[in-house]
């Protein structure tokens, strides 16, 4: 029995970082090895397995030999075995014999594709009823609409029941209530439909999907126009990219590229704010937009203030985890609660890639002296060789505590699937 | 005059369709259709009764009641408030209201519910 390497990665994790590295659209790798870029994306997301023929076509398309995508594959998916006993409900004193995954997997592998498979099953199943409770519970869109077929009712009840069962209604009255009933009609038919048809868009694959993961994998095709982009399958998912789309030409405006491109050459983005006479979160991101000569493999993540993460442009080698989690010890973090200094670190990843960040946050109060405080702080990531100069400590980062071989890590917040012996500090 | 009713609600039809009900039955009633002005539109008029929407563009039902329940004015701040809500439950800001209605409502009940309020 041999023992897996903690520093891993996924068949799909190296298939997204071996595109970003040769700077290939995934709908072009996609097309090329027979497959939906939605599903390209999800295989990179480590979502859906791959079989060998596939690998083989992707490992075509990307230039590597086959061999070169699936090292690891066995650790995987001895990991992914690990996850999903980890996952089941708990059977009382007949715990799952973690340590023996390995010899399981050898002995077993159908039974242990089955219970994968299951588990992944079972996953993406939760993360749809998740995002279903959600969208009933919390869809701006969704409550509008049924707020607005209620009151279209209401009227309608109120108005028909006055001229159904009043007998002397005067004329003008009746007139306005008649209009009022044509009115209401429309409006209630008109909503109906979009309900109808936004309902049916649960049923879809892509309801598995955060509107935000819609719009990373449309980024990620290079965002084709929205009326036609197949990865954005919800409303919430295409009103984000639009209002992506509004602020960055936004930004392109109020730093276009040439002059960017130009300012580049300064190399560190603090200078070159100041050589634009421009905001410096406003330069980090037009930086990771345009990726200007010396920041070609630029990344860059927003959060709120609370941490949650509103834009994830991937930087090649950078561990991203899914929506919703993070590593707290990325930089990022720490810019929150410093706003309007930047705040200049190096991370190293698990699998020892370096990079050099620039985090800052800024504070807007847009509802006046006397509205609420919004905080957003932005981090730009940079491959280490590229990145500004000067003095900066070396963090250990990860993607998230789930996947983190990191074990003992002073910001663990729960057992990482990738250690025998987890260990939990902290509350 | 200090109308019989003010009833804050920032849809028209449903508004149009209230104030003859209600004007029919004998009582006056006023309407404003917007959150911002609904406390101001309270403390103005002095209605005997509040008809409050609880889904109100800028200021939401809930809030105005909130502050109308917080008023030194005493007199003002018992003023009965009859709540309108689209939502499927009362929302637990409407505990503060003496009557909760849903929508949809029957014009009968409606009627009922205001004469057992104003008597």
């Amino acid at each position: 029995m041999t023992l897996r390497s903690p520093t891993h990665i996924l068949t799909g994790t190296r298939i997204r970082e071996r595109r970003l590295a040769l700077r290939r659209r995934q709908a072009d790798i996609a097309r090329a090895a027979g497959i939906s870029p939605a599903y390209l994306n999800l295989i990179e997301h480590n979502r859906r397995p791959v079989g060998d023929r596939l690998v083989a076509r992707l490992a075509e398309a990307l230039e590597v030999p086959a061999a070169e995508l699936t090292a690891g594959r066995e650790e995987a998916r001895i990991a992914a075995l690990r996850e999903a006993a980890a996952r089941a409900p708990s059977t009382g004193e007949l715990a799952p014999e973690l340590e023996q995954a390995a010899e399981i997997l050898a002995r077993f592998p159908g039974w242990s594709a089955t219970l994968i498979a299951t588990a992944r099953r079972s996953d993406a199943l939760e993360r749809q009823l998740i995002n279903l409770s959600d969208r009933m519970t919390q869809d701006p869109y969704l409550l509008t609409n049924l707020h607005e077929v209620l009151s279209a009712v209401t009227s309608l009840r109120s108005t028909a029941t006055i001229l159904a069962e009043e007998g002397d209604v005067p004329v003008e009255w009746r007139h306005r209530f008649h209009a009022n009933l044509a009115e209401d009609s429309l409006r209630l038919s008109t909503t109906a439909q979009a309900l109808v048809a936004y309902l049916d868009g649960f049923e879809t694959e892509g309801g598995i999907f955060t509107p935000q993961e819609e719009v990373e994998a449309w980024m990620a095709a290079g965002a084709p126009p929205i009326d036609k982009a197949t990865d954005l399958a919800s409303d919430a998912a295409r009103a984000l990219a639009r209002d992506h789309l509004a602020r960055m030409e936004d930004e392109r405006a109020a730093l276009p590229d040439a002059a960017l491109a130009a300012a580049s050459e300064e190399g560190d983005p603090l200078r070159i704010a100041t050589r634009m006479r421009a905001p410096l979160d406003l330069v980090m991101r037009r930086l990771a937009a345009l990726r200007p000569p010396g920041f070609e493999e630029a990344g860059l993540l927003v959060c709120d203030g609370s941490g949650t993460l509103t834009l994830r442009r991937p930087a090649p080698g950078f561990p991203l985890p899914r929506p919703g989690d993070a590593c707290p010890l990325w930089p990022l973090y720490q810019a929150l609660a410093a706003p309007q200094t930047a705040i200049s670190a190096q991370v190293e990843t698990p699998q020892q890639h370096r990079f050099s960040t620039i985090s800052y946050a800024t504070r807007s109060q847009p509802e006046g002296a006397f509205g609420p405080v919004l905080t957003r702080a932005q981090m730009l990531i940079l491959p280490v060789e590229k990145a500004a100069n000067g003095p900066a400590p070396v963090i250990r980062i990860g993607a998230s505590c789930r996947i983190c071989p990191r074990i003992e890590c002073p910001a663990r917040r729960e057992p990482s699937i990738l250690s025998p012996a987890p260990a939990v500090q902290g509350p | 005059m200090t109308p019989d009713i003010l009833m804050i609600e920032d849809e028209p039809n449903i508004a149009e369709a209230v104030r003859f009900i209600l004007t029919r039955e004998g009582w006056s009633l006023e309407l404003h259709d917007d959150g911002w002005g609904g406390m101001a539109a309270i403390r103005n008029l002095r209605p005997r009764l509040v008809i409050l929407d609880l889904m109100l563009p800028n200021r939401s039902g809930a809030e105005i009641l909130s502050e109308l329940r917080a008023e030194s004015d005493r007199s003002l701040a018992e003023t009965p408030v009859l709540m309108l809500t689209a939502r499927g439950q009362p929302a637990e800001s409407a505990a503060q209201a003496d009557a909760v209605m849903l929508k949809p409502f029957a014009n009968d009940m409606l009627c009922e519910q205001v004469r057992r309020m104003l008597e």
